[in-house]
């Protein structure tokens, strides 16, 4: 999606070389279209567009994609919602995203 | 099942984008025959949100498909997916209670490709005996791409189009009554501050005055700002708020009787403010915003928000002192 782009050097993104077996599945599976798989390897070619989804590191049968763990997704009012929540010591509840 | 949507349908999408009773746009989860489908017609997966199945039953109406829906308590396919509610362990539990393998011929699941940050499809196998394969996007697509087999860029790649950006508007205004009325009452009673004390007429009209201040900054961050997304500057989304918000309240001032200058400034400050945090919280709408973004804008989003409305209040106050 070249029309929108989100803050540079951000995503939280790593991709072992060595542990991919090219099987595509990442390529398949991304919404931003930032993998290539090209001699039997995957490849990152579009870091900058990556939102951290994680969908590429869960459909990786072999665990060599890393993204940012944290649970959530990239909304500022889901952010805000769970620091209230851990001043209070509840956990948030999954509506409203 | 039918696959035309109703008037009844169509009420209740307006009522799920405007946030009425919003829990409650859940279908049972199950399987469902779409026209007449036989043991080969292929098997799509959905979530148990209002919206997701209806778009799938409307986009596939004349063919014959069976739609596995999956409990994701009401959620829509991507947000369920993230907050891994729809998952591989869910599809194969639904596979089994619907009796799936003696029902279908063929051992194959078709999976919304926004799911994928949810579902480990190469476990699908394993857990129920069916494969996964991941279809296009969106159930626009699908006829194409149960034609063809395949999805190419097009279909894979996410999209936000001024339509796209145009339907979510409703629900982020309609998520704002609640604060909008405390924040009425708390303008009033700081309005009212007079060297008399408390003056009720002036909580009155100034109290309007910051009331319209804030809607004027609901119309910039929640409206303009999603809408002209693509073409405002800046890559951070308070800024684009701010930026909005500001040229809003100095349009608006053109509209009001002359008023002090640190009336003014108040205005000015509490319009753009608003709207950088109205902008902000937009993030959570779009597709592309990551979490390790939006919490670096964030760091510097909120010192501006939080500055500004202080600032603009206290200025507010002084008013009637200066």
């Amino acid at each position: 999606m070249q029309d929108f782009r989100y803050l540079d050097d951000t995503a939280i993104l790593r991709l072992s070389v060595e542990k991919c077996i090219g099987c595509g599945n990442c390529q398949v599976v991304c919404p931003h279209r930032i993998f290539l798989v090209r001699g039997g390897k995957a490849e990152i070619i579009d870091h900058n567009g990556c939102m951290e989804c994680g969908a590429c590191a869960k459909n990786c049968p072999v665990a060599a994609i890393y993204v940012n763990p944290d649970d959530g997704c990239g909304c500022a009012a889901y952010i805000i919602a769970s620091w209230v929540a851990k001043i209070r010591g509840k956990t948030v509840s999954d509506r409203g995203s | 099942m039918a696959a035309a949507l109703t008037g009844r349908d169509r009420f209740g999408t307006i009522g799920a984008r405007t946030g009425f009773a919003r829990d409650d746009y859940k279908v049972t989860p199950g399987l469902y025959g779409l026209g007449e489908p036989k043991d080969d017609s292929a098997v799509l997966v959905t979530a148990n949100y209002k919206l997701s199945f209806d778009a799938l039953r409307q986009e596939l109406s004349g063919m014959n498909v069976w739609i596995l829906v999956v409990d994701t308590r009401g959620i829509n396919v991507w947000c369920a997916a993230g907050k891994g509610t729809f998952s591989a362990e869910e599809i194969a539990y639904q596979v089994a209670k619907a009796e799936l393998d003696r029902i279908v011929s063929h051992r194959q699941l078709l999976l919304p490709q926004l799911s994928a940050n949810g579902v480990a499809a190469h476990r699908l196998k394993e857990l129920c005996g069916f494969r996964g394969r991941f279809g296009p996007i969106l159930a626009a697509d699908l006829p194409k791409f149960l034609r063809t087999g395949e999805a190419d860029e097009g279909m894979r790649t996410v999209t936000f189009t001024l339509a796209e950006r145009a339907v979510l508007i409703p629900l982020e205004i309609c998520m704002l009554w609640k604060q909008l009325t405390v924040a009425a009452v708390l303008f009033f009673f700081l309005s009212g501050i007079s060297p008399n004390f408390f003056s009720p007429a002036l909580a009155v009209n100034r109290g309007l005055l910051l009331i319209l201040a804030t809607l004027t900054a609901i119309l910039a961050g929640a409206v303009a700002t999603p809408l002209l997304l693509p073409w405002l500057p800046f890559r951070q989304f308070w800024l684009k708020g701010a930026i909005i918000g500001g040229l809003a309240a100095l349009l608006l001032f053109t509209g009001l009787p002359a008023m002090p200058a640190i009336e003014r400034l108040a205005i000015l400050l509490w319009t753009s403010g608003c709207a950088a945090f109205l902008a902000m919280n937009f993030t959570g709408s779009t597709p592309f915003t990551s979490l390790s973004g939006v919490a670096r804008e964030m760091r510097q989003g909120l010192i501006f928000q939080i500055g500004s409305a202080l600032l603009a209040l206290g200025c507010w106050v002084a008013g009637p002192f200066v």
